[in-house]
């Protein structure tokens, strides 16, 4: 279903909360919150978007919401919804936004366990390609050449020599039911996919850029922009994975460039020309086999 | 249920359960003295298509029938609304 501002749900379910001004993860959630409703049981591992979230007693979610364990996001969703079930409660949603190293590091194996158990949960990772909370540290999320505390730009090495992880299709490859990617810069597309994961049964995942303007090094009112950006020039997709078949959203065609999107972010600034050219052959190379092998 | 600010803090220091499992929605303090600029909206210009209510991190634009209408205890001054709106009807000042 078309969701627009006019038949999306009024209430504000994440309010008042701590992030940093211009927080795309604070935007992911309030959007993905506004699509699922008031009958929706949050887990938040430790990670920026629990740390701005609840401040004891100021205490940002309207909904039921509990922080987890850092590596348990998945594993308490798994809880929350059997304890829900056997009280008899209907028409709920487990659901939980856990950051890229929450996801794709510490939190990989309980993941992977509740995809594998087939329950009934949405697992939501804002990606904002760091560990965030503490401080801006290399996760399996940071993408190459991004500069983070531990992954310095010095003389030899210019930032993370490693490519991001792709967990959009490691929980693909689980033959899970429903998998998507989205962006907070196209947020109806995101809230789309929400929308359409809340209506499918078993385990569904969804992981959605969502830029950090601290640890990029952009403008608080950058965010947005730059999660479009991404997208426009392929370093990003919108796609998504069902009934055993992976299904790319949008193919822009023709690519913005790249090093427009990169020379834009503190993170990025210190790449020379031949670690962008590097960046581009690994876009063309993957969007080589979206195009030949999904729909 | 919307969080909202509550008057004053109903509890005694005793009355706070040491599980911390507390009521949702429950805000004591507010985000305005993080802004350092102030978005107006310029009802003239604006279309009333709700991009910046879209948005808005913080959720604290609501539309009021076709007017966006902000909520300044709670707004930190970001811009993105700004950003976003197709006909520059917001300013931040
Ligand atoms: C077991 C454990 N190890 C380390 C930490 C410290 N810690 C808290 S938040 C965080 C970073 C989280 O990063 P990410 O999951 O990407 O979320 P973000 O903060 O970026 O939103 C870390 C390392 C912890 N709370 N628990
Ligand atoms: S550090 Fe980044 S992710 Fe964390 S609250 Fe601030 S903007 Fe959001
Ligand atoms: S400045 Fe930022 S927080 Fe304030 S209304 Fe605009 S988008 Fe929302
Ligand atoms: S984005 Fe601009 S035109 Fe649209 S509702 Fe907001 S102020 Fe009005
Ligand atoms: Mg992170």
């Amino acid at each position: 279903m078309a969701i627009t501002a006019k038949n999306l749900d009024k209430n504000e379910y994440f309010y008042g909360h701590k992030a940093c001004a211009g927080c795309g993860g604070s935007l992911a959630v309030r959007a993905a919150l506004k699509v699922l409703g008031e009958k929706s049981a949050a887990v938040l591992p430790a990670g920026c978007m629990s740390a701005v979230g609840f401040n004891f007693p100021q205490l940002c979610f309207g909904n039921n919401a509990i922080i987890s364990m850092f590596a348990g996001t998945a594993s308490m969703l798994t809880g929350v919804e059997a304890g829900l079930r056997r009280r008899g409660i209907k028409d709920f949603h487990a659901v939980g936004f856990a950051g890229d190293g929450g996801t794709a590091d510490i939190g990989i194996q309980a993941l992977s366990g509740a995809i594998d158990r087939g329950d009934d949960i949405i697992y939501i990772c804002y990606d904002n390609e760091a560990y965030m909370n503490t401080g801006i540290q290399k996760s399996g999320l940071t993408p190459f050449g991004a500069r983070t505390t531990t992954t310095p730009a010095g003389k030899n090495i210019r930032g993370n020599i490693r490519p991001k992880k792709n967990m959009f299709e490691i929980a693909a490859a689980h033959d899970i039911p429903y998998a998507a990617t989205a962006t907070i810069g196209y947020i109806n597309d995101f809230m789309e996919k929400v929308d359409k994961a809340s209506r499918i049964k078993g385990t569904k995942y969804i992981h959605v850029i969502a830029p950090c303007p601290t640890g990029w090094g952009i403008p608080v009112d950058a965010t947005v922009e730059a999660a479009r950006e991404i997208v426009d020039c392929g370093l990003w997709y919108l796609a998504e994975y069902e009934n055993g078949e992976f299904k790319i959203n949008r193919d822009p065609g023709e690519f913005t460039d790249p090093a427009e999107y990169l020379k834009k972010q503190g993170r990025f600034k210190h790449l020379t020309d031949e670690d962008v050219d590097v960046i581009i052959k690994s876009r063309d190379k993957k969007w080589e086999k979206i195009r030949r092998e999904w729909k | 249920m919307k969080p909202y600010l509550r008057e004053k803090k109903s509890f005694a220091f005793e009355d706070i359960p040491e599980d911390t499992c507390f009521e949702a929605g429950y805000l004591v303090t507010v985000n305005s003295g993080w802004r350092s600029r102030t978005p107006q909206i310029d009802n003239e210009k604006c279309i009333g298509c709700g991009q910046c209510y879209l948005y808005c991190p913080d959720g604290v634009i609501a539309m009021d029938g076709k007017t966006p209408v902000i909520d300044y205890d709670f707004c930190k001054g970001c811009g993105i609304c700004a950003k976003i709106c197709p006909k520059s009807a917001i300013e931040l000042r």
